[in-house]
């Protein structure tokens, strides 16, 4: 059963302008501005840095460099390779060196671009190609392996087919970088109290790892230093380590000067400074039967990690989890490395690698396809996971690292969908308007997504929460979790009130604090409900447990469990006439000296991974979906209209229909986005030329289609999860691959049809990259030129 | 002598005083200096809407009308005397939620809730706009100068489409009176060392022009006010040319469209649909509703930009330039108006008055063919890869008698392709001929490579562009051709 389609608790707050972002808040006074100093090169030695400049600006009050760090000069989580304040060295162009505090922004900003440095430039690497060939890499190649996919493989060429009928290609495919573009950008305040005690606002997904960033910066421990996050204007990943700068540099520059600071980047800084999704290039060679059936797979991912670390290696390992997609391989192997680049350290990003693994895994199944002259929808469909419940096996239902796909829905999913969305009638209208149009093609394709669920370092999988009931019945809930537009926080209050029996009106969400709930994980990974609300529910549980003791000595019973909390209201199960208030029940337990807060942990049972095997159980469940998309290509142009999106999608029991379509919708509108148009352009000099919305381009309004029908699985309650329900976060970000899918169908269309056609279609498709597409299938060619460009052929912007 | 007057902004209903602030600075600014943070900055490049307020001013026939702004482009001294209105002034007194809020709050359409205030403002102008609601809601057109990187954008649509005319608006006007009535003499707002002119009549614009060489002109600033907003250039004298009554007409004679230089592409958009197919379309194409709020067709002339949308319709057109400055008036074709990269024939202290775009075919000509085109990453409110328009007329027996093939973003300035124009008169433009024709095309200028595209995609299109107009527009033995239909 469903939750309430309630709409989002901060939502009266968002259309009346009162929602309080991280730099909307009263200014206090004294408060400083902070503006950064950037390094112009993409690899370079800080000879020098002249200051004097700068200090002479009015209102300029400090120029902050490492010489004011009293703790550890590095600002990442983990990886511990990010400087703060460079001492000697910068990795890309942006790389902020010092920073300028002001009274005013103006002063801040005139004062930062007073200041001069003196650079060396240094040789550097501006890409994955670049990066392979000189060796520059952040980590060894990693592998799993199921089978032996070299006993086919090796043996054969690319485009042959042997006795047996066993067929083999290879190809390469490349996706390019994607920003995050949250609406708000980066964003912290920070003020040092004079007991030296540290309180920090900041827009942070990891509101703990923030603090020990600010701590191991200001050499305090973690207890001096209070993390809060109110609500972020967006976050998808571009939050969860990349604000840990600019809250270290709010609280040190408050630190040095007893004021208070502000950090809050424009466009161009966001987008220049902070990481994106990461790049990745794709090799791979696949063997398959005459039906499609793939027999083995063999694909090597490499990710442009940036100049640092960050996330890159988790996030690659998720791209190698997901290399399969929804589809079985009997015989897979994957590797996956990190190169390292003279870019923006890359980063998070809704679905996390994943979507650029399971990008190869559609782009293989497509090559399969036409290369046999079968309807792709049809080779995808045969590829699914099975197991003995759709007429397979558990071997069938089994992934290449050795989990098991339990409660696999994407068969159901594929007929309810095909179903729904009339595929035969829609295929059949495509191809009677490509035999008719003349300059025109329409497409289609449908696409699963299977994604795992969990974080694959285990000791993330854990949270915390904190209900504090009062006396007049109100109560406030905190939990680990930050908000960022997801909902998790009226998520989390259907979670309390339902577990409480009491009107979600009597909570109130607090803001995320580390001096609430301690040692919490990213908000991230989706896990956000699954985690949090759980831990909800335990807290909730022993409240209402205690409260349960106290009502039944107020009703003169003895047996406390017979007890219901409902309505507002605790009542005997057979006697509902016999109520009590809740307010009335809180302010008796308090008469009657019983606690009225409770904390709340959970933990993610059961997870193995052995990352040197590359095998076990990483995942809790995996989420489910599948979107058939369906568009029309102008031969002229290479632009492209997305005509009809149909979409069936697992949320488990959804804990809120309203949230969860919101998820499903502006996820793929993401993913199509990255696909379809948004395109990060580097020069040879390592600078991004798409620093702001004016030339990096997210989908509007006017992309989207009329037909966009967004169906949640019905029946799908999930087991051992909180309510039945499932994480919704970034699963549908992938189920726009099939915008790209109908794309490749489309361009197909104007060459002409029978098997062995190849459709190479450039990430993102953009008209350009999809002209040369077309051109590219028109001339009967099996190689398509990609965007026809490098990004190293810029010139100058006209 | 010109009166001084200190920046005083009518907001939400109430006089605020500006001190501090320069005439200059932007209007969003502006209002969070007031503690208005519900407006807020997702980009400072007018790109995402997420700053947008409503400016409540009279329309032509007295009654009031609102057009949404983004306030991150708008100088403050431009709007002083209007009624601006922000998201907190949109809930009625008594905090109710106007129809737009709850709208919004019912149909899910806000998440982080941080471009949501813009959202709001743009649909509360469509929601007050008869042009833009019907009984069907309000038009979806109206937000896609509002970027939300949540939704989606289905959530908001719904709530556009719920916001249906019915019989009870009455109760449901703006929660703000109609501003004061039309301005009179010239008013020269200044603070901190900067002042603001805004004259009212062009004999008085041309004198200030000639007064103050060193005045930076604005009209709608949707170009200057990027500078104003990432604080690249801070002028102490600027002439705004908003309020010339003279530059704000828009006639329609028995053979021309006359379009005076201040009016906005909203109004031109409106008021001259229907006329010129090529003009409406690139006007449906040009940038978001905000910025088209703003924007006038005489700054698009005075940038000379050569990714501009409009110059090549106006080329397309045989448009005339009307110019007035020291020297007297003078009218020159829009063909020799563009002289160099962002350099026209246009002097000193000249401003542009006034465009004339003929209406039909001309002399010996039947049939009037003309449509426009614009290739983009993202074919809604983004820069042109490459801009065209076309107009072909063609004699009783289908012989070419007229061509203009006009381009943006493949030169320094925006430019036509006279040889091929050349070879296609006399032709019958069949299928042959436009190939031939795209064939040459493709040849005939040499754009260059950026971070939009590559100089082949460009070549590329300037050919394909032209086919593609021949394939959907020239009345030829193409009948099976299903794009072929109006």
């Amino acid at each position: 059963m469903s939750g309430p389609a309630r709409h989002h608790e901060s939502a009266v707050g968002h259309v009346t302008g009162r929602a309080v972002y991280t730099d909307d808040q009263v200014r206090p006074t004294g408060q400083l501005t902070a503006w950064p100093v950037v390094s112009p090169h993409a690899h370079a030695r800080v000879l020098a840095v002249q200051t004097a400049d700068a200090l002479a600006v009015p209102g300029v009050v400090l120029v902050l460099g490492p010489e004011h760090l009293p703790g550890v000069n590095d600002c990442t989580g983990h990886a511990a390779d990010e400087e703060l304040l460079p001492t000697e060295l910068v990795h890309y162009v942006g790389h902020v060196v010092r920073w300028v505090l002001g009274e005013t922004e103006d002063a801040a900003r005139l004062g930062a671009e007073a200041v001069r440095v003196d650079y060396e430039p240094l040789p550097a690497v501006l890409g994955i190609d670049d990066a392979l060939a000189t060796g520059s890499v952040h980590t060894q190649p990693k592998r799993i392996l199921r089978g032996d996919p070299d006993a086919v493989l090796d043996d054969m060429a690319d485009g042959t087919t042997d006795a047996e009928g066993r067929h083999v290609l290879t190809g390469e495919v490349r996706t390019g970088a994607q920003d995050h573009f949250y609406l708000e950008t980066h964003a912290a305040w920070a003020h040092v109290d004079p007991d030296g005690n540290v309180a920090c606002t900041v827009s942070t997904q990891h509101p703990s790892e923030t603090q020990g960033v600010v701590a191991k910066v200001l050499g305090l421990p973690r207890s001096r230093v209070v993390v809060t996050c109110l609500r972020m204007g967006g976050g998808f990943g571009g939050k969860e380590s990349q604000c840990h700068p600019f809250a270290a540099v709010a609280a040190l520059a408050s630190h040095v000067t007893g004021r208070p600071v502000r950090v809050r980047l424009d466009r161009q800084q966001d987008m220049t400074i902070t990481g994106k999704r990461h790049p990745f290039l794709g090799r791979y060679r696949v063997a398959f039967d005459d039906d499609g059936r793939l027999l083995a797979l063999d694909a090597q991912l490499v990710s442009d990690g940036g100049w640092s670390l960050d996330l890159s290696d988790p996030v690659t390992s998720r791209a190698m989890f997901h290399v399969d997609n929804g589809y079985f391989v009997p015989a897979l192997r994957v590797t996956g490395q990190v190169a390292r680049t003279n870019h923006v350290s890359h980063t998070a990003f809704r679905g996390f690698g994943g979507p650029q693994g399971m990008l190869v895994a559609e782009e293989v199944l497509d090559r399969v396809a036409r290369h046999l002259g079968l309807l792709p929808e049809l080779v995808r469909e045969r590829n699914l996971y099975r197991g003995p419940e759709d007429g397979g096996s558990a071997d069938r239902a089994t992934t290449h690292y050795g989990q098991r796909v339990l409660d696999n829905r994407l068969p159901r999913i594929w007929r309810e969908l095909s179903e729904r969305a009339d595929l035969p009638a829609r295929r059949a209208e495509v191809s009677a308007f490509n035999s008719r149009a003349t300059s025109r093609r329409r497409g289609l394709a449908i696409t699963p997504v299977k994604f795992g669920i969990s974080f694959t370092k285990s000791q993330y999988n854990q949270a915390g929460a904190l209900v504090l009931v009062y006396l007049d019945g109100s109560i406030q809930l905190n939990h680990g979790g930050t908000e960022m537009g997801q909902g998790l926080h009226t998520k989390m209050l259907h979670v309390a009130a339902s577990t409480l029996g009491v009107d979600v009106g009597r909570f109130r969400a607090m803001p995320t604090a580390t001096d609430k709930v301690p040692n919490t994980s990213a908000t991230a990974a989706s896990s956000g409900s699954d985690l949090n609300g759980m831990a909800v529910r335990a807290a909730c549980e022993t409240i209402r447990d205690r409260l349960a003791v106290v009502a039944a000595r107020m009703l003169g019973r003895n047996s406390p469990e017979d007890l219901v909390f409902a309505d507002d209201h605790v009542f005997p199960a057979k006697e509902p006439d016999r109520r009590i208030g809740f307010a009335e029940l809180a302010y008796t337990a308090y008469d009657q000296l019983v606690s009225l807060s409770a904390t709340g942990y959970y933990r993610t049972p059961n997870l193995v991974w052995d990352p040197a095997a590359g095998r076990g159980t990483p995942f809790h469940y995996y989420a489910f979906g599948a979107a058939l998309s369906e568009v029309e290509v102008d031969g002229y142009t290479g632009t492209f209209r997305l005509r009809a999106v149909d979409v069936v999608h697992d949320v488990g029991d959804s804990l809120n229909p309203l949230v969860d379509l919101g998820q499903v919708e502006g996820g793929f509108v993401q993913g199509m986005g990255w696909l379809t148009m948004e395109e990060c352009v580097w020069d040879d000099d390592g600078r991004l030329r798409t620093f702001a919305p004016s030339t990096y381009k997210i989908p509007t309004v006017a992309e989207i289609p009329e037909h966009f029908e967004v169906h949640l699985l019905g029946e799908a309650a999930q087991d051992r999860t909180v309510l039945g329900s499932k994480a919704v976060g970034e699963p549908p970000f992938m189920l726009a691959l099939s915008v790209r899918e109908a794309l490749r169908d489309a361009v197909a269309g104007f060459g002409p049809a029978g098997p062995e056609q190849r459709v190479e279609l450039a990430v993102p498709a953009t008209p350009e990259a999809t002209l040369a597409a077309i051109d590219a299938v028109r001339a009967g060619s099996t190689h398509g030129t990609g965007s026809g460009r490098g990004a190293g052929e810029l010139s100058a912007q006209q | 002598m010109v009166d001084h007057e200190p920046l005083v902004l009518r907001l939400n209903g109430r006089d605020v005083a500006l001190p501090g602030l320069p005439p200059t600075a932007t209007l969003l600014r502006a209002v969070r200096a007031q503690g208005l943070v519900g407006t807020k900055e997702g980009c400072g490049d007018g790109d995402c809407g997420a700053c947008t307020v409503v400016l409540t001013s009279p329309g032509p026939d007295g009654a009031p009308t609102h057009r949404a702004v983004n306030s991150c482009l708008v100088p403050v001294g431009s709007v002083v005397g209007l009624d601006v209105v922000t998201v907190e002034g949109v809930a009625a007194p008594d905090g109710g939620l106007h129809p737009v809020q709850q709208a919004m709050v019912e149909c899910a359409g806000s998440q982080c809730g941080y471009c949501t205030p813009g959202f709001v403002m743009s649909m509360y102008a469509g929601y007050l706009d008869p042009a833009e609601r019907g009984p069907d809601g309000v038009d979806p057109e109206v937000v896609e100068g509002n970027l939300c990187r949540c939704t989606g954008y289905t959530s908001i649509r719904r709530a556009c489409r719920r916001l249906g005319t019915s019989e009870d608006d009455a109760a449901l006007g703006p929660t703000v009176a109609a501003g004061p009535g039309a301005p009179g003499a010239t008013r020269t707002l200044t603070s901190v060392g900067r002042s603001f002119h805004r004259p009212t009549t062009l004999a008085a614009a041309l004198g200030l022009l000639a007064e103050l060489p060193e005045a930076t002109v604005v009209a709608g600033g949707t170009d200057l006010g990027l500078e104003l907003s990432h604080r690249t250039l801070d002028p102490a004298v600027v002439v705004s040319l908003e309020q010339v009554a003279e530059l704000q007409q828009l006639e329609r004679t028995a053979t021309h469209l006359q379009v005076g230089a201040g009016v906005t592409l909203t109004r031109l958009e409106r008021e001259a649909a229907g006329l010129l197919p090529a003009l409406d379309e690139m006007l449906h194409w040009f940038a978001a509703r905000q910025v088209r709020n703003r924007a006038t067709l005489g700054g698009n002339l005075g940038t000379a930009s050569p990714i501009g949308d409009l110059p090549p319709v106006l080329l397309a057109l045989d448009a005339q330039v009307y110019l007035d400055g020291p020297d007297g008036p003078r009218t020159v074709a829009v063909a020799d108006y563009f002289t160099g990269y962002r350099e026209t024939l246009r002097r000193a202290g000249e401003v542009v008055t006034r465009v004339d775009l003929p209406l039909g075919p001309g002399a010996g000509a039947a049939t009037r063919l003309s449509q426009s085109y614009k290739v983009g990453k993202r074919g809604t409110d983004d820069i042109s890869v490459v801009a065209a328009a076309f107009t072909v007329d063609l004699d009783a027996d289908g012989t070419v008698v007229h061509a203009r093939l006009a381009y943006g973003g493949v030169a320094a300035t925006p430019v036509r392709a006279h040889d091929v124009e050349a070879l296609l008169l006399g032709t019958r433009l069949d299928q042959a001929t436009a190939a031939r024709a795209a064939a040459l095309l493709t040849e005939t200028f040499t754009p260059l490579d950026d971070l939009r595209a590559s100089a082949v995609y460009r070549r590329r299109l300037v050919g394909s562009l032209f086919e593609k107009f021949c394939a959907e527009h020239v009345p030829v033995d193409r009948v099976d051709h299903p794009e072929a239909v109006a």
